[in-house]
């Protein structure tokens, strides 16, 4: 579904505070795949999503980024997002707070296609937004019209979720989607996440900090430092690792502590 | 009365430039300064027109386009040449002035004597000059607003309007931001020049300095409405206060001048009222503030 070859991203080439993101990574996604990713400060975790949706151009003479057996290196970042749905961390980025909760969904469920001079929004479009705005057990199916900017950051992340699934993406990129809620929200918009993949079966990348929630969800597990994954995992021997497990193989691997104060919190 | 009927007619005509102003202010987030320069554009384009015998209502057609044009070179400047907004309407706006003398001839193109929209109606219907500006400047305004309300209902107008609200989302959403700047941009300035040819032919002359100030004026209209009607309702409900504003922006010039206030002073004034009015926010905060301290 994804192949990732030789990418390498190097920030302020040049200047003292060069900044190698990402070294010569490899990494295949299978079709299907839930992929959990995690990693300390400035590992490369969120460069690596940044680089799949073609945020940043990639470094040059650095390798290839295909999704699905296309060639999205060059691709600017609008054109790629006709296969990549994406959630961000902070819920403010995700929606248009200004606009209406249906005029949100109906810029999703138009993502890829060429916007003409059609109606924004259809009757029938509606219709559809409120069932599945119900299956959020939000509240939000009957407040069509509210204005984004009036929603929890929780209701948000949810909404980015659904925005991001409408239109089935070849892959989902989460960036620690729920980091800045409570822990309770972010345990529901976890919960919603788990739904949407698994109901479309969604090729999906996963960030968190919780190293929990990173052995609970998911079929695939990878660590990352400097740049570099330095542990993959999947199946059974992924069901059975514990904090401790990671903690320990992060240690012996990378020669560091991998616990930062966040994920102690946690 | 004349004189609050004369400005009823200005504050409707300018409305329309305000209008123009409100989708890059508003709706857009974008401050463009190319109005000045547009504004000016679409004078010249209509005035040199109709003296070359062109029907005046052709005239506003081919003004509209040249604010288009206007528009999307600001629009270049900002998206592919990285230019900050502000500088990117500014460096049209200047470049602007000289191409307005080349279009123009010289500073000033009299419609003395020239058919206009408004001559016509007045003939016509055997009405003032000031009646005429009222009646074809609301025909213009709601044939305006509708077609913007219905645009920005599209889903073209929608993932521009986004754009304007929230660039992550909308590149994430698969739009091209850049395009949807510049059709933005185009939009504005081909109303602002519309205007600008509207008003000439209203006055009965083009000048290369007429649209000195407009981006102000159109900021006063803009947050006049907003302060006096509300943020509320509908979109075309908000797009009507801007011409409300308009409105109301000349009947206090009006006043202030009958007031004896000297008409050199009004480009002061109006920077006054402009720069209270967007102050609003920051004294409503303070008085809050306050008011909650002292609990």
């Amino acid at each position: 579904m994804l192949t990732l070859t030789n990418i390498s991203k190097t920030f302020n080439i040049g200047t003292v505070n060069e900044k190698k993101a990402l070294q010569g990574l490899d990494f295949k996604l299978n079709d299907g795949d839930f992929v959990t990713v995690i990693g300390g400060n400035g590992a490369g975790k969120s460069t690596l999503l940044n680089m799949i949706a073609g945020v940043f151009p990639c470094d040059i003479g650095s390798g290839k980024i295909e999704i699905d057996g296309v060639d999205v290196t060059k691709m600017p970042e609008h054109k790629r997002a006709k296969y990549v749905g994406r959630v961000f961390q902070d819920p403010m980025r995700g929606t248009a707070s200004d606009m209406g909760i249906e005029e949100n969904l109906a810029m999703a469920y138009r993502r890829g296609k060429i916007r003409g001079l059609g109606w924004g929004i259809t009757d029938k479009e509606r219709k559809e937004y409120e069932k599945l705005l119900a299956m959020l057990d939000l509240g939000l199916e009957n407040r069509l019209t509210s204005k984004v900017g009036l929603l929890s950051g929780g209701q948000r992340q949810a909404l980015t979720l659904l925005m991001s699934t409408l239109k089935k993406p070849k892959i989902l990129l989460l960036d620690e989607h729920t980091a800045a809620l409570d822990p309770k929200t972010a345990a529901k918009v976890l919960g919603i996440t788990q739904k949407m993949v698994k109901k479309d079966n969604i090729t999906t990348l996963m960030i968190t900090h919780n190293m929990k929630d990173a052995i609970r969800m998911g079929n695939r597990l990878i660590m990352m430092h400097n740049g570099k994954i330095i542990y993959d995992v999947s199946g059974e021997e992924k069901k059975n690792l514990t904090v401790k497990d990671l903690l320990a193989k992060f240690e012996n691997i990378s020669g560091n502590e991998l616990a930062n104060d966040r994920m102690l919190m946690n | 009365m004349e004189i609050i009927f004369g400005a009823f007619g200005q504050g409707i005509l300018w409305g329309i430039m305000a209008l123009g102003v409100y989708i890059t202010y508003k709706v857009m987030q974008f401050s463009d300064l190319t109005v000045d320069g547009s504004f000016a554009t679409g004078g010249a384009v209509a005035s040199v027109l109709i003296t070359l015998g062109v029907n005046p209502v052709i005239s506003l057609l081919l003004a509209l386009v040249a604010g288009l044009l206007c528009g999307m070179i600001t629009g270049f400047l900002h998206t592919s040449l990285q230019i900050p907004p502000i500088l990117s309407g500014i460096l049209t706006m200047i470049a602007l002035y000289s191409i307005n003398l080349r279009i123009q001839g010289r500073a000033n193109v009299s419609l003395l004597g020239e058919k206009t929209i408004f001559t016509w109606l007045q003939d016509k219907l055997n009405i003032s000059s000031n009646l005429s500006n009222i009646i074809i400047g609301l025909i213009f305004s709601i044939i305006i607003i509708g077609v913007l309300y219905w645009f920005f209902g599209t889903e073209l107008g929608s993932a521009i309007r986004a754009t304007g609200n929230n660039e992550d989302m909308v590149k994430a959403q698969g739009v091209n931001i850049a395009t949807m700047k510049i059709f933005g941009l185009m939009i504005s300035n081909g109303l602002v020049a519309l205007a600008g040819g509207l008003v000439a032919q209203s006055q009965g002359f083009a000048a290369v300095d007429m649209g000195t100030g407009a981006i102000v004026i159109g900021l006063a209209s803009v947050v006049i409405g907003e302060v006096i009607f509300g943020n509320r309702f509908s979109f075309a409900y908000r797009m009507a206060t801007v011409i409300f504003g308009s409105i109301i922006y000349r009947l206090v010039i009006a006043g202030v001048l009958q007031l004896g206030m000297r008409s050199t002073d009004l480009k002061l004034f109006t920077a006054i009222i402009v720069a209270l009015a967007l102050a609003l926010p920051v004294f409503k905060n303070k008085i809050k503030t306050l008011k909650y301290s002292n609990k």
